[in-house]
C-alpha cells in the first residue's frame, strides 16, 4: 500500500501543494489532475522517490520509501516525461536494458511480443518518431505486469488513438489484477479512476 | 547487483561503439596535443626526454576531461538517468559501473597508445612500461573523481567550464605521482613508491567515489 502523509512541495520558492494526504491500495487507480505547472510531475517524482518532498513522507507498506530505496524501486515502474530510451540503441535493446536494471530478466521472445503489441520495428531509436519513442518506453509496461505499482506521467502524450487504447487496456488490466496505478493526463481517457486528486483545488 | 553493473557497462560500451567518432575525437585530441609540444619547443632530444612524462600526463588529464561532460549529461537529457536512479541495484554500484565504462572508453585507449607517443619524445624503452603502468593506475582515478564533478555539475548552465575548474585541481595528486614515477625511473631510481601511492589512491577512490557520485546524482536530480 502506498501512503502519502501531509506532503508539501515547493519548487523555485513557489508552493505547489501542501497538506496532501492519501492512501492507495492494490486495485485502485488514482488520477492526478491540474493545469500545467500545478505540480503533477513533481508529485509523481516524489512518489517514486526521485524528489524529496518539502514536508511530509511517502510510505510503502508502512515504511518510508527513503529508507527502502532500491527495495521500493523494485516494486514500481515509473514512466516519466522523457521517454528514457537511448538514441543509439534499438527499441529491443532499450527495453531489455531497462528491464534488467529494474532487476527483471526478460526473454527475447517476451520483448518481441511487447514490441509487436506496440507495433514497433526493432530499429535504432534515433530513426523513430516521437510517438514511436513513447511506444518504446511504454512497451515496458507489458513486461512489468507483475509489479504492484505503476506511476505514469502523461502516458498518452504523443500517442495515436490505437496506442492510447492499448495503454488504457493495460492500465485497466493492471488494476483488475490488483495493481495500483497513479497517472496524470490532460487527454480524455476511458479508464475510470477510483480517485482523483486535483492539485488546482 | 553485479548483473546491473554489467548491464550498465555493456550498455555504455555499446553506445560508445555506435558513436565511435566521439571516442576517436578524445583519443585524437591526446595524440595531437602531445605532438604539438615537440613542434613548438623544438627537437632538442634531451629537453624532449625530460618533458615527456609531464606533457603526456597533462594531455591525458585534458583528454579525459573532454568526455567527462557527457558522462551523465547524455543520460540526463534522454531521461535514462531517472531510470538508473530507480534501478534495483544500489546507486553506488551503478555509479561505479558508469565510471568503469568511462575509463574503458576514455582511459584505457590512452594507456595503450602512450608508449607510441613516448617514441616521439625519444623516451628510453625501459621507461615505457613505467609510463603505461602509471597511466593504468592513474586514469581510473581520473574517471572516478571526474564522475563526482560531472554528477555535481549536471544540468547547470556552463557546466563544462565549471566541471574543469572543479575537477582539474583534484587531478593534481594523480598528475604529480604519475609523471613523478616516470621521472624517478628516468633518473635511475625505483619508481615503486610513486606507483604504490597511485595504487593506493586508486583503491581509496574506488572505495569512496561511487558513493559520492551517487549522492551528487541524487542532489542534481532533485
Amino acid at each position: 500500500m502506498l501512503e502519502a502523509v501531509d506532503l508539501a512541495c515547493e519548487r523555485g520558492g513557489r508552493s505547489l501543494f501542501r497538506r496532501l494526504s492519501f492512501a492507495l491500495r492494490g486495485g485502485e487507480l488514482l488520477r492526478v489532475a491540474g493545469p500545467n505547472g500545478s505540480g503533477k510531475t513533481s508529485l509523481l517524482r516524489i512518489l517514486c522517490g526521485l524528489l524529496s518532498p518539502t514536508a511530509g513522507a511517502v510510505r510503502w507498506e508502512g515504511t518510508e520509501i527513503r529508507r527502502l530505496r532500491e527495495e521500493y524501486s523494485k516494486q514500481l515502474v515509473y514512466i516519466g516525461h522523457a521517454a528514457a530510451v537511448k538514441d543509439d540503441l534499438t527499441a529491443a535493446e532499450n527495453v531489455r536494458i531497462t528491464c534488467m536494471l529494474a532487476g527483471r530478466r526478460v526473454s527475447p521472445r517476451q520483448i518481441q511480443q511487447a514490441l509487436d503489441a506496440f507495433e514497433l520495428a526493432d530499429l535504432p531509436v534515433k530513426r523513430l518518431s516521437q510517438g514511436q519513442r513513447r511506444r518504446a518506453a511504454l512497451a515496458r509496461l507489458l513486461l512489468s505486469q507483475s509489479l504492484p505499482l505503476w506511476l505514469l506521467d502523461e502516458p498518452y502524450a504523443a500517442l495515436d488513438a490505437a496506442a492510447g487504447r492499448l495503454v488504457e487496456e493495460l492500465i485497466d488490466g493492471h488494476v483488475a489484477r490488483g495493481g495500483a496505478v497513479v497517472f496524470t493526463t490532460h487527454q480524455d481517457t476511458r479508464v475510470r479512476a477510483s480517485r482523483v486528486i486535483d492539485l488546482d483545488a | 547487483m553485479l548483473e546491473a553493473a554489467r548491464c550498465i557497462v555493456v550498455r555504455d560500451l555499446l553506445v560508445a561503439w555506435r558513436r565511435r567518432s566521439d571516442v576517436a575525437t578524445a583519443l585524437l585530441f591526446f595524440v595531437i596535443v602531445t605532438s604539438l609540444f615537440p613542434l613548438g619547443i623544438g627537437a632538442e632530444p634531451d629537453l624532449l626526454r625530460s618533458i615527456a612524462p609531464g606533457v603526456i600526463w597533462v594531455a591525458a588529464l585534458l583528454s579525459c576531461m573532454l568526455s567527462l561532460g557527457r558522462l551523465f549529461a547524455a543520460d540526463h537529457a534522454d531521461g535514462t538517468l531517472e531510470q538508473l536512479l530507480l534501478s534495483a541495484a544500489p546507486l553506488g554500484v551503478i555509479a561505479a559501473a558508469k565510471a568503469f565504462a568511462h575509463w574503458l572508453v576514455a582511459g584505457l585507449p590512452l594507456v595503450l597508445i602512450a608508449p607510441l607517443i613516448a617514441l616521439q619524445y625519444d623516451l628510453p624503452a625501459p621507461l615505457h612500461p613505467v609510463l603505461a603502468l602509471s597511466l593504468l593506475l592513474g586514469t581510473p582515478v581520473l574517471s572516478l573523481i571526474g564522475a563526482i564533478g560531472a554528477a555535481l555539475t549536471l544540468g547547470l548552465r556552463g557546466g563544462g567550464v565549471l566541471l574543469s575548474l572543479l575537477v582539474l585541481p583534484l587531478f593534481v595528486p594523480v598528475l604529480i605521482m604519475g609523471a613523478g614515477s616516470v621521472d624517478m625511473a628516468a633518473a635511475g631510481l625505483a619508481p615503486d613508491g610513486q606507483l604504490l601511492l597511485l595504487g593506493a589512491l586508486l583503491i581509496v577512490a574506488a572505495a569512496f567515489a561511487p558513493w559520492a557520485i551517487a549522492a551528487a546524482l541524487r542532489i542534481s536530480m532533485e
